[in-house]
């Protein structure tokens, strides 16, 4: 892709060099090392802040940071309460960690989509990519991450014949078993790959709109980029709660046993 | 845009971060906001409990106070009926002690009286004694005379 960009001059030029990563290796070897580096320290960012809110966690009048540390946790609990009918310790923390790595990862969106890769390149670096959600390997690395959760539970909670038998019985009894196994195979592979995909096109997309704003004359930019980047606040708050919600749903699904 | 090692670390950076929101970071603020909760429940149930026992206090103090006017007023009753016995008492020893001055003021102006009546008598006769005298131009003995001079002064009398 490197190559393509350095050939490609003009808008198209502008536009391939923002979607270029900043890569390390060969072939299914290759790294993003934007895209490792800012998950990492957005994740950073959110275990601090919420570590600082748990240490000073109190029954008593709480502070400004553990008074919004707890509106989080209120508002995940109450969507996991509604929701999952178990007994779980992994879901609430999982679907708050999603909820607020992902939001933070589409928050750096709304950075002006030239002020850090200028940065970057200041310093030296070429390429860089700084919302890891429009990168498929991050939605895709929480996705199958979140499948093989489902997949631990369902084995778990039903036993592994009772997954099998789920896979291969249901809807159509067991005339039908291959048919049966197929439509559920489609059903379950669905999950990982539509939670993926959808994160990634609506923030790609979203992504894509502002390079081509900025490519517009300075005088222009301001007109479309604040009502796409107000329409964007909306965007990347309600992806982030989609792909937790769903995550509640897929996983209490994953608990109920027929 | 293509799928790899990436994905590997993305999945390690997100299974850390959950491990460590597991451990760390939910149970101890989950744990502050149950423990919120039940401190709210407990403060409204006591205030409740109060306001219940204040109402209890209301109700037992309007008693007390209605007992209270009712025993009051009782007291001055009594007092009041104590007080026109004394009235009455006073004034009955009053009139006895004047009927008895006034007894013995009578008394007295009787004895007075008889006083009076008996010099008046002793001295009309001796007047008369003496008128006698100068009539008949004699001494008059006394003794001799004994008895019709005292009769003559209890016609007096």
């Amino acid at each position: 892709m490197s190559t393509e960009a350095h050939a490609a001059e003009g808008a198209t030029g502008y536009i391939i060099h923002h979607l270029t990563t900043l890569s390390v290796g060969e072939g299914f070897w290759t790294l993003h090392l934007d895209t490792l580096f800012f998950s990492t320290v957005l994740g950073g960012l959110f275990i601090w802040f919420f570590k600082t809110a748990a240490e000073k966690a109190t029954a008593g009048v709480p502070g400004l940071v553990q008074s919004f540390a707890e509106l989080l946790i209120e508002f995940v609990d109450t969507q996991v309460k509604d929701t999952f009918h178990g007994h779980s310790k992994l879901i609430a923390p999982l679907a708050l960690t999603i909820f607020c790595w992902i939001f933070l990862w589409n928050f750096m969106d709304l950075f002006p989509v030239d002020i850090l890769p200028l940065i970057a390149s200041m310093m030296g670096v070429d390429y860089l990519r700084v919302v890891p959600s429009t990168d498929l390997n991050a939605t895709f690395a929480m996705s199958i991450s979140v499948f093989f959760l489902i997949i631990f539970y369902s084995i778990k909670i039903k036993g592994p014949l009772g997954f099998a038998k789920e896979l291969t019985l249901q809807p159509f009894g067991i005339w039908l078993l291959p048919f049966n196994l197929l439509l559920k195979l489609v059903e379950e592979f669905a999950k990982p790959i539509s939670l993926a995909l959808r994160l990634f096109g609506n923030l790609y997309a979203g992504e894509l709109i502002f390079i081509l704003i900025a490519l517009l004359p300075w005088y222009v930019q301001p007109l479309l980029s604040f009502p796409w980047a107000v329409f964007h606040i909306l965007i990347i708050t309600l992806q982030a709660f989609i792909f937790m919600v769903l995550t509640i749903v897929y996983l209490s699904m994953a608990h109920e046993d027929h | 845009m293509s799928i790899n090692a990436t994905l590997i670390g993305q999945m390690i950076t997100f299974a850390l971060l959950v491990w460590f929101t597991m451990k760390f970071i939910w149970p101890p603020l989950f744990d502050s906001l149950e423990q919120r909760r039940k401190k709210i429940a407990e403060g409204l149930a006591a205030a409740e409990k109060g306001q219940e026992a204040m109402q209890l206090a209301e109700k037992k103090a309007k008693t007390v106070l209605k007992e209270a006017k009712e025993q009051s007023s009782e007291i001055v009753t009594l007092a009041q009926k104590r007080a026109n016995e004394i009235v009455e008492e006073s004034k009955m020893t009053a009139k006895k002690e004047s009927e008895r001055l006034i007894l013995s003021a009578q008394a007295q102006i009787d004895q007075q009286i008889q006083q009076a009546k008996e010099n008046l008598r002793q001295e009309v006769a001796a007047l008369a004694l003496s008128a006698a005298e100068q009539i008949l131009g004699a001494e008059i003995d006394y003794a001799k005379h004994q008895d019709i001079i005292s009769k003559v002064s209890n016609q007096l009398g």
